[in-house]
């Protein structure tokens, strides 16, 4: 019995330690040297506070080992009677304390540079809100919210996952190589935290307050992250995107982000000018949805509990319409229903009511006009 | 003195006889078995919502747990298992153990013992009950940062309000109790440098509890008024703060930490001795080290809120007094070895535990050191890397200091041996499981996945399904520990009264069942060694 154990505990301990050795292959098992200065300091500084550890771990642990084995009581049956030892005692703590000021140096000064954020070359402000970032580049005074683009399906298991699943978004953060970039971080709702790991930034967006972070990143290039503090229901569904362009490119892409502003606004002007059918509002409408607000009311209409009201019947879909109105653009204060007056368009958001209204059953026939929106702001 | 040995009063049935003995008993052993049965259910209830959680991350996407209650999951997880698995089980270990090794007949507040007990289960009752409730249970993390719990927080916050109250008003309680035993109730001759180092560390433990308990209390009276008083302790829109939360929080928190593994450090420090045969090496420093890591534990509460936009001289400061930590710790861990060192070792299921104890912890120690710099911290922050850090300090930190505890005390309790066949299986097992779950945490950290998603990206899936695998594992080997215990209780080699050969301590000298009264008389101390040798 003892042997069959005693074999089974060794069958159990190979095959872990094979399973180790081909996952190490397949998965990143380190930290990312990631595209910064910064960021690979931080690597260096990991690699060497990880290679102390090792050493000290290899020194207690291979005395622990060897005592385990010279002084089991079958080699070693009398055992000795000492019991302290101020040297060794001194010696022990001297020693660690020494070890220590050797880590601090190289973190101190590190730590001096990533939180030096002066002269700035641009700056842009992060917001965070549920579950989605916005960001404004301050000089030029432009910004947009990035919304993550991995349909749900796949994360149903519905549709094979793409290779980006859950880190890719509709509009990414677009930066300049080689220039230092600022970030400003705040939050609309609960705190969140931006963190794009080959960048080394990691801050907290933080309602009322308003952080810094900076970056310099030498080559183009899309990068990823996530938010790193627990925000609520979707906070594992919050990527972030930044494509990095060698520096003309960026230029053309602010251009050609303010020309397209322009164009947007006329183009508001017409919507409001023009009479929709209920049909083509519809269409709209149920994109507008599927994009932003299925996530929690579900796509059809079913809600989630009482925390997400289901909206098939619901008081506020089939009630008064001007409720309706404000209650989409202006949110429920402290819920997790926000003011879409902000991020959505005029077009978007008379679509999005009207869909509400006559989906999911809910048949009232009602149509709001982009026109109606843009007086109600 | 005069007792009886039987509380039953006679013409009674035998449920009410059963319930009034288990509900209105003073005594301190069975107080005891109250506090580590109440540990151990909940062990298995919160070790269930690991299970829950490790099912869902076994793949990508969402499979078992849509992402609300996987966030209740998560927060009821590290609730139950810090409040209601590691310090009750310490307190029971406490209560067993305290009286018996200071020369004491009970603790010195008999009654207040019975309420701090008897709070827990209907703290519990009310925080689970969540669970059932419209809107789910809290669902924002065990660290419930602001706003997300006060403002954004479902309507059964208010019931997790009230059962860490209940649970923070039994924890000082019993905390007090606890001080006032070891400071007036030790034998005769038994000065606090001559206290087995279990009762110091827990005297330590007990300081803090009284310190930063009540901070806990104000951190969510704070919250209970911003939700329905009109108050705005923690919202920013009525001028509040919430970075303000997560100060008071951690000024708790922290502490907090070092109240769940400091009677690990104290069980260690008697196990090993014993089965290595020689004294305990540096028991002064040992002491100093334990009182030097309690009062550090006050000054690093920062190192928690590293991304919140600290300035660089608190970052400096936090970052060298977390380091600082390292120094106390290191000389424990070098004392066990010195202690180990030529010794005559033997290896049974206790000596396992504790040994595997020292190694672990030291592992989550080692990537403690590594957290505290604040550059690298950037990258670890809230991501696994920190979930592997500390379940290495609690798992085979406190959950196997308590489970070498219990195999070694098990025969002074039941007056039965455990199976040691099945003990040393059950150790095995367990650190093959431990190690399978939470060491793939530390890769998946640094390749960059966060702490508290429900999904992941395609990369880390290698070695979510390793820890998923794991967990389970090491779920089923608890089931086996369950089954021991039952066993032991039911039968088994009767137990001396020292039990182990050379175990030290006032506990061995009594007769094994631990009888309910002990120390009607005081005992000699220092313990004559044929006080060992009755029987």
């Amino acid at each position: 019995m003892t042997s069959l154990i005693n074999r089974l505990c060794r069958g159990l301990i190979l095959s872990t330690l094979l399973a180790f050795y081909n996952t190490a292959f397949a998965a990143a098992m380190d930290m990312r040297p990631g595209v910064t200065d910064i960021s690979q300091r931080i690597l260096q500084i990991h690699h060497y506070s990880l290679a102390i550890c090792v050493v000290m771990g290899v020194l207690v642990f291979g005395t622990m080992f060897y005592s385990m084995y010279a002084h089991r009581r079958s080699k070693h049956p009398k055992p000795a009677d000492f019991h302290e030892s101020m040297l060794a005692e001194i010696v022990w703590t001297a020693v660690p304390f020494l070890i220590l000021i050797g880590l601090a140096i190289p973190a101190t000064s590190a730590l001096r540079e990533i939180e030096d954020n002066s002269n700035a070359d641009l700056t842009v402000l992060i917001t965070s809100s549920q579950w989605k970032w916005h960001y404004q580049y301050l000089d030029a005074d432009f910004g947009y919210y990035s919304n993550m683009s991995t349909p749900t399906e796949q994360i149903n298991n519905l549709e094979t996952k793409s290779k980006n699943y859950i880190l890719e978004v509709d509009n990414a953060l677009v930066l300049p190589t080689s220039k230092k970039v600022r970030f400003l971080t705040t939050s609309d709702d609960v705190i969140h935290s931006w963190w794009v790991p080959d960048f080394a930034v990691k801050q907290d967006a933080i309602p009322g307050y308003i952080n810094e972070a900076w970056t310099r990143i030498e080559v183009p290039g899309l990068f990823r992250g996530q938010c790193a503090e627990l925000c609520g229901k979707d906070h594992a569904y919050m990527p972030i995107e930044v494509e990095v362009l060698p520096e003309e490119e960026f230029d053309q892409w602010i251009l050609d982000q303010l020309l397209a502003i322009e164009l947007a606004s006329g183009q508001a002007v017409a919507d409001r000018a023009k009479t929709w059918t209920l049909a083509e509002l519809m269409d709209i409408g149920q994109t507008v949805f599927i994009d932003n607000c299925a996530t929690c009311h579900e796509a059809d209409g079913s809600g989630q509990g009482s925390t997400y009201p289901a909206l098939a019947g619901g008081e506020i879909p089939t009630g008064d319409m001007s409720t309706h109105i404000e209650r989409v653009m202006d949110g429920a204060v402290d819920t997790e229903m926000q003011a879409w007056a902000p991020q959505l368009s005029d077009l978007e958001l008379a679509s999005v009511i009207t869909y509400e209204r006559n989906a999911f059953g809910n048949d009232l026939g009602d149509i709001v006009q982009p026109l109606t929106i843009f007086e109600s702001r | 003195m005069a007792v009886t040995a039987d509380h039953a009063i006679p013409n009674r049935s035998p449920l009410i006889a059963f319930l009034s003995r288990w509900l209105l008993t003073t005594n301190h052993k069975e107080i005891g078995t109250l506090y580590l049965w109440l540990s151990f259910t909940l062990f298995f209830i919160a070790g269930a919502m690991a299970m829950v959680i490790r099912l869902e991350l076994f793949q990508p996407g969402i499979q078992f747990a849509e992402p609300l209650f996987y966030n209740q999951m998560v927060t009821m997880h590290g609730l139950i298992m810090v409040f209601g698995v590691v310090m009750p089980g310490f307190v029971g270990l406490a209560n067993w153990l305290l009286p018996m090794m200071i020369g004491a007949p009970d603790m010195a507040l008999p009654r207040l013992n019975n309420f701090s007990f008897w709070i827990l289960p209907f703290a519990f009752t009310l925080l689970i009950s969540s669970l059932f409730m419209e809107g789910g249970a809290p669902n924002f993390g065990w660290t419930f940062y602001a706003p997300l719990s006060t403002t954004y927080g479902p309507p059964s916050t208010d019931f997790f309000i009230l059962g860490v109250h209940l649970m923070g008003i039994s924890s000082v309680l019993g905390a007090i109790n606890i001080i006032v035993t070891i400071f007036n109730l030790r034998v005769e001759g038994m000065t606090l440098m001559k206290m087995p180092l279990f009762v110091w560390t827990w005297l330590i433990t007990a300081f803090l509890l009284v310190m930063v308990m009540p901070v806990l209390a104000g951190a969510v009276t704070m919250m209970l008024t911003d939700r329905h008083f009109g108050t705005s302790f923690f919202s920013a829109v009525g001028g509040g703060d919430p970075v303000l939360f997560q100060h008071v929080f951690w000024f708790f928190g922290h502490p907090e930490v070092y109240i769940l593994i400091l009677p690990g450090f104290g069980i260690a420090s008697q196990i090993i001795p014993t089965f290595a045969r020689k004294k305990l090496f540096g028991y002064h420093s040992m002491v100093y080290a334990t009182v030097s890591i309690a009062i550090l534990s006050f000054l690093v509460w920062g190192h928690h809120m590293f991304t919140t936009g600290m300035p660089l001289a608190a970052e400096l400061f936090v970052m060298y007094a977390t380091m600082l930590i390292a120094v106390p710790t290191g000389v424990k861990v070098f004392n066990w070895v010195a202690t180990m060192w030529r010794g005559s070792m033997t290896f049974e299921t206790p000596m396992l535990f504790a040994i595997g104890f020292v190694i672990l912890f030291t592992i989550g120690g080692f990537s403690g050191l590594m957290l505290a710099l604040v550059p690298a911290d950037f990258q670890y922050h809230d991501t696994f890397f920190v979930v592997a850090h500390f379940h290495y300090v609690l798992y085979p930190g406190a959950i196997f200091g308590i489970m070498s505890a219990v195999y070694y005390w098990l025969p002074k309790w039941t007056g039965n041996m455990y199976d040691e066949r099945l003990g040393k299986l059950h150790f095995w097992t367990a650190i093959v499981a431990v190690n399978m779950t939470f060491f793939p945490m530390h890769f998946l950290g640094l390749a960059g996945m966060p702490r508290r998603i429900v999904d992941y990206s395609l990369q880390f899936a290698d070695f979510n399904m390793v820890a998923s695998i794991g967990a389970g594992m090491l779920g089923l080997t608890q089931v086996l520990f369950l089954y021991i215990v039952i066993k032991t209780i039911r039968g088994g080699d009767k137990a001396t009264s020292r039990v182990w050969e050379s175990a030290e301590g006032l506990e061995w000298t009594i007769p094994s069942p631990a009888p309910l009264h002990t120390f009607s008389a005081p005992p000699q101390f220092p313990i004559p060694e044929e006080a060992y040798q009755h029987d």
